[in-house]
């Protein structure tokens, strides 16, 4: 993942998030118990007020480092398939969301 | 200009690949997604390698502009058709490139790899041997296309200046979007008169743009730019900034749009320059 970028980090997670001071929303998307390794993960707000959007890594996996708050988590796959999960963020912990779709 | 001028649908993409005078090209910062599969015959350009200076903040001149072109086998007469990840953030920026220096049949992929993979369409690992070429650019860089630092703080208060950004880098909560460590250590805040019109307000779901008539409810309607005036827009490195100059200045046609590539990592780190925070006034 590019620090200095403003967007296109490598898809998913490719290494244990270590929270520090950062608000970090992560998780894994499967289906039929197989990691989804093509879709979208957003993070949306309030209204669903679109914050950011990651692919999905080979594993199915996807991180964010947000601000503190409640956040709803919303996946795309091909297909037409999708879900929303709620997330709550807060500084220094990592908030783990995995989603079946 | 217009929006069927400059942006092709996947179906047009897909009746055009193998196209000998159209190349399509994969515009990305993270290329291991071109690498993992892309459109059948598009060419890569990694946004970082290949589009900046490696030396100096700018990014490349005319003749790294050439030198790259002919070394990917494009060719002044050739249709670039450009596409990417980031809903064509990168892509977009490519775009703006482009432009700058003079290449006229340049399109973009509505939608993006995004829609493209959500489609279900083909994708190939096959990386394709186009026949170098000599690129000549057509002009040197447009600078009616681009803002520059003292440009942008003349600006406070007489033109448009569009802040891209998400609204928690707008009122200055965070520093980066929410998909990035937040390690930068400028300041926070907005350009101040700056309105704060997200990018991805001119964007569907899907990566697709709004139409025509949502996107000027969205700038005169909803944030209230006066399209009579001159307009900059900005986000932090400014690719966010060339998806929203692409609706003005190529889909809107309004005549004076520029983009402003140091943005917020550049103005946030001046001595001496004002900032807001929170909220637009």
């Amino acid at each position: 993942m590019s620090a200095d970028g403003c967007g296109a980090p490598a898809g998913g997670v490719s290494a244990p998030a270590a929270a520090g001071s950062q608000a970090i929303v992560e998780g894994r998307v499967t289906r039929d118990g197989a990691a989804v390794a093509t879709g979208y993960a957003r993070l949306l707000g309030t209204g669903d007020e679109f914050v950011a959007e990651v692919p999905l890594g080979d594993d199915g996996g996807f991180r964010f480092f947000a601000a503190p708050g409640s956040w709803t988590l919303r996946v795309l796959a091909p297909g037409g398939l999708r879900a929303e999960r709620p997330v709550q963020a807060d500084y220094g912990h990592v908030a783990t969301v995995d989603v079946t779709i | 200009m217009s929006r069927s001028d400059v942006l092709v649908d996947a179906d047009w993409a897909e009746a055009h690949i193998g196209d000998p005078h159209v190349v399509i090209v994969e515009v990305d910062e993270d290329t291991s997604a071109y690498d993992k599969g892309h459109i059948p015959g598009a060419v890569k350009l990694d946004w970082k390698k290949d589009l900046q200076d490696p030396v100096r903040r700018d990014f490349v001149d005319k003749a790294g502009f050439e030198a790259l072109l002919s070394e990917r086998g494009i060719s002044n007469d050739d249709t670039v058709l450009l596409y990417g990840g980031n809903n064509n953030w990168f892509a977009a920026y490519a775009y703006w490139y482009f432009r700058l220096y003079g290449h006229d049949k340049v399109l973009l992929l509505d939608g993006g790899r995004k829609k493209w993979e959500l489609d279900s369409r083909e994708l190939s690992t096959e990386v394709p041997e186009r026949p170098r070429t000599s690129y000549t650019a057509a002009r040197d860089q447009d600078h009616s296309l681009r803002a520059l630092r003292d440009e942008v703080i003349d600006a406070i208060g007489k033109r448009n200046l569009v802040d891209v950004r998400s609204p928690d880098e707008f009122t200055g909560r965070l520093l980066a979007p929410a998909h990035l460590p937040q390690e930068q250590a400028q300041r926070a805040g907005h350009i101040p008169t700056a309105r704060n019109v997200p990018w991805s307000k001119a964007a569907n779901e899907d990566g697709t743009f709004r139409t025509d008539e949502e996107l000027r409810q969205l700038y005169e309607g909803e944030a209230g730019l006066d399209f009579g005036r001159d307009t900059i827009a900005y986000c932090r490195i400014g690719e966010r900034s060339a998806h929203t100059w692409f609706v003005l200045h190529e889909l809107l046609d309004l005549p004076n749009v520029k983009n402003y590539d140091g943005s917020w990592t550049e103005y946030g780190s001046l001595v001496g320059v004002p900032i807001e925070l929170g909220e637009a006034r």
